[in-house]
């Protein structure tokens, strides 16, 4: 078994007077992809916002390399190793794609604009339109854009919010090998609708349906287990 | 042609005056999403302890240097004790600002005395050139150029800098700049900070050019810079040189060729830009 990286306990998060979660719980390994699957509006985006302070949980417990991060402001979550790529990307429009990268980058240092390099090697495409607003660019180099910007830090941990959503299929070929890519630097957790590709990249899946963790184990498992996929995801 | 050159350099120096406040107040907008009612008090107390630092050291200078202080000590107290309780709700800090103000400008008279107080140009500010027909201030001259001097400074500052990039994105997307690590509560305590200093040097730019200063300047130029702010766009540093420069020019126009619209003229100008761009002219698309 490897070492546990993130683990949720319970979590309870409320938006208002909303109480959208009411008890995720799922723990990501180091190294793995542990993906995040369930019908719409069931609160796997609420799960990312909430390990990343935006919307803060209401009880539970989350640790990030045995830290409890809960209670934390989200600025500092980040700062303990955490890169997130939002379910609408989060690009400042107004700003090049040079300098989107550049408000990511914590510590300007050798390293970091080595793994700056490495990344733009993943998305040539940043490269090319690296002086152009990032408002400008399709949605593809966006999400491209979403992701480098997440890995240009020495982040020990990326949260990718439905990097496939609104994509080509062609595009989402590319979004998929780069994620692969990406597995062999550091640990992941996916949200990810597109059932092909969560059960090509996940190591582990955690089934959420209506705000509550209903299922969670090896990816192998599930893609065997039809019952389950029709029941939570309406496939197969 | 005289006349055509005196009313365009009286309406830039007006201008420059009022973008100095309205920058601060476009920025705290843009950025902290803070309607700040109060910024005319710093506008008039930098005014008033920049005078009187003026008049004890003799030192247009120095007195600028104490109005660039005020403003900053005044602005992270305001920052620190009324607006941070109050982010997020637009009607507590409409009131507690708007309360705040009163407070600035009753503290004037408190302090100062509720007498307007005269206030002469620096020597080697006075006078005038003479060019031909055409005689030119010289203290409005150099209020145009201390404005587009303060103008450069902060827009290199704003797209060459990093603290710059971080306040632009901010101003686009607040959340993602947090979750890229960044301390938006420091960012928002340099802004405010900033925004302060920058209207307590207009107060004490104002005080010569006006001649006097008094206790309810701040309120009546803060109108102005509240509506340069709409024109210009929430949130756009440029589009508040560019509005303030229109709406400066505007009113000298309007003082000369049809005086009893002089006062009605920004309100005009205003509900024309909303009509058509309701946006404001320059005004940032939120991502
Ligand atoms: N800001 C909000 N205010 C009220 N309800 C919200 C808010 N954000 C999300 N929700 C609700 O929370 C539930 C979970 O949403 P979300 O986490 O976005 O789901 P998913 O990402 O799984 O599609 C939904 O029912 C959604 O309507
Ligand atoms: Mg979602």
């Amino acid at each position: 078994m490897m070492e546990s990286l993130l683990k949720l306990h319970n979590i309870q998060t409320h938006i208002g007077q909303f109480h959208i979660l009411q008890g995720i719980q799922f723990e990501a390994r180091v190294g793995e992809v542990s993906v995040l699957l369930g019908r719409n509006g069931a609160g796997k985006t609420t799960t990312l916002k909430t390990i990343m302070g935006l919307t803060p949980a209401s009880s539970g417990s989350i640790t990030f390399l045995n830290e409890e991060i809960s209670k934390k402001p989200t600025y500092e979550i980040a700062n303990t190793g955490i890169g997130y790529v939002p379910e609408d990307q989060g690009i400042f429009a107004q700003l090049t794609v040079e300098e989107n990268i550049k408000v990511a980058m914590r510590k300007e240092t050798s390293e970091a604009f080595e793994r700056q390099e490495y990344v733009l090697t993943l998305f040539p495409d940043l490269k090319k339109f690296w002086k152009k607003a990032g408002g400008n660019l399709s949605g593809g180099q966006k999400q491209m854009l979403a992701m480098a910007r997440a890995f240009v830090n020495d982040s020990k941990l990326l949260l990718i919010d439905e990097p496939s959503k609104g994509l080509a299929p062609i595009v989402v070929e590319k979004v998929m090998e780069a994620i692969m890519e990406m597995k062999k630097r550091t640990t992941i957790v996916l949200v990810e609708q597109n059932f092909f590709m969560a059960s090509r990249i996940g190591d582990t899946f955690t089934l959420i349906d209506d705000g509550r963790t209903v299922h969670t184990g090896a990816m192998n498992e599930l893609i065997s287990d039809d019952a389950m996929k029709h029941k939570y995801l309406g496939i197969g | 042609m005289d006349l055509l050159i005196s009313l365009i350099i009286n309406g830039l120096a007006t201008g420059m005056l009022i973008f100095l406040l309205a920058a601060g107040l476009t920025l705290i907008f843009g950025l902290m999403d803070v309607l700040n009612f109060s910024h005319g008090g710093l506008f008039v107390w930098g005014a008033y302890t920049g005078v009187f630092t003026y008049i004890i050291t003799e030192s247009f200078i120095v007195g600028i240097m104490v109005a660039i202080l005020t403003g900053m000590v005044l602005g992270f107290l305001m920052e620190k004790l009324i607006i941070t309780p109050v982010y997020g709700n637009h009607v507590q800090q409409i009131l507690i600002t708007l309360g705040f103000m009163l407070v600035l400008q009753e503290m004037i008279k408190v302090v100062f005395g509720p007498n307007a107080i005269p206030v002469k140009v620096p020597d080697y500010l006075a006078g005038s050139w003479e060019m031909g027909e055409v005689i030119i201030i010289k203290y409005r001259i150099f209020i145009i150029v201390v404005g587009f001097i303060v103008f450069g400074v902060f827009h290199y500052i704003l797209t060459h800098t990093k603290i710059g990039l971080i306040v632009r994105a901010g101003v686009m997307n607040k959340e993602m700049v947090q979750a890229l690590g960044i301390n938006i509560k420091k960012v928002f305590l340099f802004v405010f900070m900033t925004g302060a200093a920058l209207a307590a040097i207009g107060g004490m730019l104002m005080a010569p050019y006006s001649g006097s200063i008094y206790a309810e300047m701040g309120m009546e130029f803060a109108i102005l810079g509240f509506i340069v702010v709409v024109i210009g766009g929430m949130g756009s540093f440029s589009g508040s040189l560019l509005a303030a420069i229109l709406v400066g020019l505007a009113g000298s126009f309007m003082a000369y060729y049809i005086p009893f619209l002089s006062l009605a003229v920004n309100m005009i100008l205003m509900a024309i830009v909303l009509i058509f761009r309701p946006q404001g002219l320059f005004r940032m698309a939120k991502e």
